[in-house]
């Protein structure tokens, strides 16, 4: 076995222009360089994309699933919905 | 004790999502359970795309053409990738890459036995395409809805290229079936020694099958392994008819009642005999695997040293 294994980045990718990168999935290279080849060659085959962020896995910070009370403020919020606001038809589209 | 019934409160949970269609993602609780079969499944797919490069690989140097080559060349490093999306599901869920090699490297894990049979003709390399390929999609159709997000995504992915590699191989029959004599034989004599194989791809029988009953109560499964076979059996008969192929099974008829074909008994004294090593290639497969890794443990090794004394260099020049 080696002695020591290849850190894991992140993959996203834009697939045309005017979309955002979106997470593709993940690979194992030794530098950004590496990663952005490697990212091309296992996603990129049939031209799924137009740019390639990579990100080393290990700098994402994420939220945790049980940590569900911090959308719960949001959920309360009615109000921040167009529906919430009664309008009469006959004023047409708003 | 409140430990425990923490979590069957979990587990509680846990299923409640499953059976709302809700995915389960890398962060989120899972049983244990769940968790361990998942590694074992995605694993196992993931080696078999890798080793299933083997026999494939075997008939780049000798492929008729160079439109033959150049799929063939194509189809193999797709599934080079296909073992790749599918190490980086595992991977999500807590196990490394060197493990996951190590495992298969040993032996400890399993591939799909299918892998273990050797391509003898260039009949064999459209043969593995139409129906090794073809049962795969069965099953990996099935999987794009399976309950674990990253692996489900990876199917998804997966599945979008897979229909390439099925008709590449289907193309390479349906011009043999219109060639010499000598060549429809050959056709024949693939189709002979790949169609119980393919059958077994699906596993055992539902009575048999150890897993299934909680991999469909989880979700991970979606069907059992007698329903994608029945599924697979259904839709390849017009396809052999069509090549002018004699399917080796003297019991396949159409079943009217049923509305489904039937077929005649699979041999699983082979199934299970080639599963637990004693299939033709099976030595020969990890031999292959672990010579390819050991070679390239120097490369792995120096590119990592290369990145290290670079990324120190870059760190020295910039507090200077
Ligand atoms: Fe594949
Ligand atoms: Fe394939």
């Amino acid at each position: 076995m080696d002695k020591k294994s290849w850190p894991l980045w992140e993959v996203f990718i834009r697939s045309k222009s005017g979309l955002q990168h979106k997470h593709v999935g993940s690979l194992h290279a030794v530098d950004a360089q590496m990663a952005l080849e490697n990212a091309r060659d296992v996603y990129t085959r049939r031209n799924e994309g137009l740019s390639i962020w990579v990100i080393p896995s290990s700098q994402i910070v994420a939220s945790e699933p049980e940590d569900e009370y911090i959308f719960e403020a949001a959920k309360s919020k009615v109000y921040r919905h167009p529906t919430f606001y009664d309008i009469p038809d006959e004023v047409g589209h708003m | 004790m409140t430990k425990s019934i923490n979590i069957a409160k979990l587990e509680a949970r846990f299923q409640a999502k499953v059976d709302a269609e809700q995915k389960i993602e890398p962060k989120d609780w899972m049983p244990e359970a769940y968790r361990k079969t998942l590694i074992r499944q995605i694993s196992q797919h993931a080696h078999s795309e890798v080793v299933g490069m083997l026999p494939e690989g075997n008939w780049i140097l000798r492929a008729p053409s160079l439109r033959r080559k150049v799929a063939l060349l194509a189809k193999v490093q797709d599934e080079a990738g296909h073992g790749l999306y599918l190490y980086s599901a595992a991977e999500t869920l807590g196990i490394n890459r060197d493990e996951l090699f190590e495992q298969l490297l040993t032996g400890k894990a399993k591939y799909s036995s299918i892998f273990n049979y050797p391509t003898q003709t260039w009949a064999d390399i459209g043969t593995v395409g139409w129906l090794v390929d073809g049962a795969a999609i069965m099953n990996q159709v099935m999987l794009t809805r399976t309950s674990y997000g990253p692996y489900a995504r990876a199917m998804v992915r997966i599945c979008k290229e897979e229909s390439f590699h099925q008709r590449q191989g289907y193309e390479i029959l349906l011009a043999l079936s219109q060639g010499t004599e000598e060549q429809r034989k050959m056709l024949q004599d693939a189709v002979n020694r790949w169609w119980w194989p393919s059958l077994m791809m699906f596993g055992p029988s539902d009575a048999e099958s150890t897993h299934s009953a909680q991999s469909m109560a989880w979700k991970i499964k979606r069907k059992s392994n007698d329903q994608l076979r029945q599924e697979f059996v259904d839709a390849t008969v017009r396809q052999a008819e069509y090549l002018g192929v004699t399917l080796p099974d003297p019991d396949l008829k159409w079943n009217e009642e049923r509305g489904h074909y039937d077929f005649g008994k699979i041999n699983w004294d082979e199934f299970w005999a080639v599963v637990k090593g004693r299939g033709p290639c099976n030595k020969n497969r990890l031999k292959t695997r672990r010579k390819a890794h050991e070679n390239g443990a120097w490369v792995r090794e120096a590119a990592m040293a290369h990145a290290e004394k670079r990324a120190a260099r870059q760190k020295e020049e910039g507090i200077a």
